[in-house]
């Protein structure tokens, strides 16, 4: 005999639950705006607030050099740090439900290290005939894509398993990292310089155009990784399990996969690489919310979009005229807060 | 019906199953026994359709297994495989709606959270909706996988090993509860069970596999007799009988066998 009142008990617990994960959304997104706010006042000019706020809600109103760094200069810069946050951030969460690993990232598969190798071969062969502001981004994206091309052929396999695709990923990040060294053993002073300049990471190259291309993609990978929440929810609970629930595992991971690599390659070809948001982001969204992706595939991408955004502030904040290169930033600030979440969580579980 | 005929599996090089024949009955629980390593696993994988065989073929209710059709296929099945490895921080209630994976929306309806606790009270856990599933035991995973499975209302019902974590309890509640379901719902209902005794207990037909070959298929009070038991497992047992009429199996110490 069912007990109706303990199961509208339950029922409202699971809605209590959920209307729990909004408020998490709600809050990262009230978050997000401030952060973007003070990245848009941040600067060397050291323009007011009061002016920044009045050009950004009426710029015909702005004199034309404030109108020049906030339009023009800032509010791109750090929308990028929004929008490429968000696709890291989402990024990491899918690598790492499509390989059932919590280390897993864009990065610990190679995609920045091919990334990083194509930017440096463009820079080297002299942007194959092309203008450096697209050779640089062009290389970078397509040596990413033919990484994941390559984990693509892998999981096409039914019998490959996740670890297999890791250990491959693992194998060619340590591939590209020395090819890269060899790029640079091999160049002048002047070009390993600039190899190492796009290295670090920098949103500084953002312009209204490689904006709205990386917003673009971010936007429509992020609708298509949304509609398939239910299904990646399923696999983590395992892939005979997802299987058993009638989930396509390898159209799954083969689409993700896809999406993933099209995502993090178009953010880094024009920002570089920005390391560790992918890691981490994911995790963070995780402990406040679980793994119910139809909340983690939103609140991944808004905290990677926060951690990027912060550090963004940051770097133009450490030392006042200074510009730290915001992947370095990102990892010095996150790592010690990473490591203390996560021994926290493993306080609360123990 | 569910009908294999002249089935055939292998993995790799190595044949498991050889020209299988067998027809699973609508309203019949059957138990799969057998020694280790004999295919009882890679059956229900490729009932499934997630093993493809060498040579024959699977039919049910007027269609051929094939892989064009998998998609629909597997909607008739409620299969639970083997693993119950889940460290996950979903609530138990969000792990069975699951279940549902088919029909759910963005939007979790009441509906769909009441039937997932519907399922979870039918087994006497509806205690345990709110829980994480990382806090949970081996057997109380083992249960809400069952309700999950409950959850897809299918027409074939494949367990491997079901109540491998289960204390005696929650052994008989599961299965009692799959029994009953099985003559109401006419399921065809497939289980792998280790335990003879279990085995014979729920069983309408036991089906028993090994060296890749059928060895006998019936009510277990025929199939269930010390030479075959001590033939296949390589140990002496006698068979007693319960007071259903049931065969109980008991293993034999080599003390007490006669010198």
């Amino acid at each position: 005999m069912l007990d109706t009142m303990a199961l509208h008990g339950a029922l409202a617990r699971q809605r209590a639950r959920e209307q729990r994960r909004w408020r998490y959304l709600l809050i990262f997104v009230l978050l997000i705006g401030v952060s973007l706010l003070l990245d848009v006042a941040t600067g060397p000019s050291l323009l007011p607030l009061r002016d920044v706020l009045t050009t950004l809600l009426a710029p015909g109103h702005a004199d034309s050099m404030t109108q020049a760094i906030v339009m023009d200069m800032r509010l791109p810069i750090a929308l990028m740090a929004l929008v490429v946050g968000a696709a890291l951030g989402l990024g990491g969460a899918q690598t790492q439900t499509l390989l059932d690993n919590p280390l897993a990232s864009p990065f610990t598969l190679g995609l920045a290290a091919a990334a990083g190798f194509g930017a440096a071969l463009a820079l080297v062969s002299g942007g194959f005939g092309l203008s450096p502001l697209i050779a640089i981004p062009l290389g970078a994206f397509v040596c990413c894509m033919l990484a994941a091309a390559l984990l693509f052929g892998l999981a096409l396999l039914q019998h490959v398993s996740s670890q297999t695709i890791i250990l491959a990923g693992i194998a060619m990040l340590f591939l590209f990292q020395s090819l890269l060294s060899l790029l640079q053993f091999l160049s002048s002073p002047d070009l390993t310089t600039q190899i190492v300049f796009w290295l670090f990471g920098s949103l500084m190259r953002t312009t209204w155009d490689t904006l709205a291309i990386t917003a673009g993609v971010t936007a429509l990978c992020a609708v298509l990784l949304y509609r398939d929440a239910w299904k990646l929810t399923c696999l983590r609970l395992g892939e005979a399990r997802a299987r058993s629930l009638g989930v396509d595992v390898t159209r799954l991971r083969l689409k993700t996969l896809l999406l993933v690599a099209l995502m993090t390659a178009t953010a880094i070809s024009f920002v570089g690489i920005i390391g560790f948001i992918g890691l981490v982001a994911p995790h963070i969204a995780r402990m406040l919310i679980g793994e119910d992706q139809r909340f983690l595939i939103p609140l991944s991408a808004l905290c990677g979009a926060l951690m990027l955004s912060v550090s963004s502030v940051l770097s133009k904040s450490i030392l006042p005229g200074a510009l730290f290169p915001i992947g370095i930033v990102t990892a010095i600030i996150g790592v010690p807060f990473f490591i203390w979440l996560i021994l926290g969580k493993g306080r609360k579980r123990a | 019906m569910l009908e294999l005929q002249q089935l055939s599996l292998h993995i790799g090089q190595q044949p498991l199953v050889r020209n299988l024949d067998l027809q699973l009955q609508p309203g019949q629980l059957h138990v799969l026994i057998g020694p280790n390593g004999t295919g009882k696993t890679s059956l229900l994988r490729a009932l499934f359709g997630e093993l493809t065989p060498q040579a024959g073929s699977i039919r049910h209710g007027g269609e051929t297994l094939s892989r064009l059709q998998l998609a629909r296929w597997r909607r008739r099945f409620g299969y639970m495989p083997q693993n119950i490895q889940l460290e996950l921080d979903l609530s138990v209630l969000e792990v069975v709606v699951l279940g549902r994976l088919d029909s759910l929306g963005m939007r979790l309806s009441d509906d769909d959270i009441l039937a997932a606790l519907g399922a979870l009270q039918a087994l006497g856990i509806a205690q345990l909706a709110d829980r994480p599933m990382y806090s949970l035991s081996g057997g109380q995973r083992q249960m809400v996988l069952f309700a999950q499975v409950l959850l897809r209302d299918p027409q074939i019902m494949l367990l491997d090993e079901p109540v491998s974590a289960l204390d005696l309890q929650h052994q008989m509640q599961l299965m009692e509860h799959l029994h009953r379901q099985t003559r109401a719902k006419g399921w065809i209902s497939l289980v792998v069970l280790h335990d003879l005794n279990l085995a014979a207990q729920y069983a309408d037909q036991l089906i028993v596999l090994a060296g890749g070959e059928l060895q006998a298929f019936g009510p277990p009070a025929e199939v269930l007799t010390p030479e075959l038991i001590s033939r296949l497992y390589r140990v002496p047992v006698d068979i007693l009988h319960d007071r259903d009429g049931s065969p109980f199996i008991r293993t034999l110490r080599p003390e007490s066998l006669p010198a």
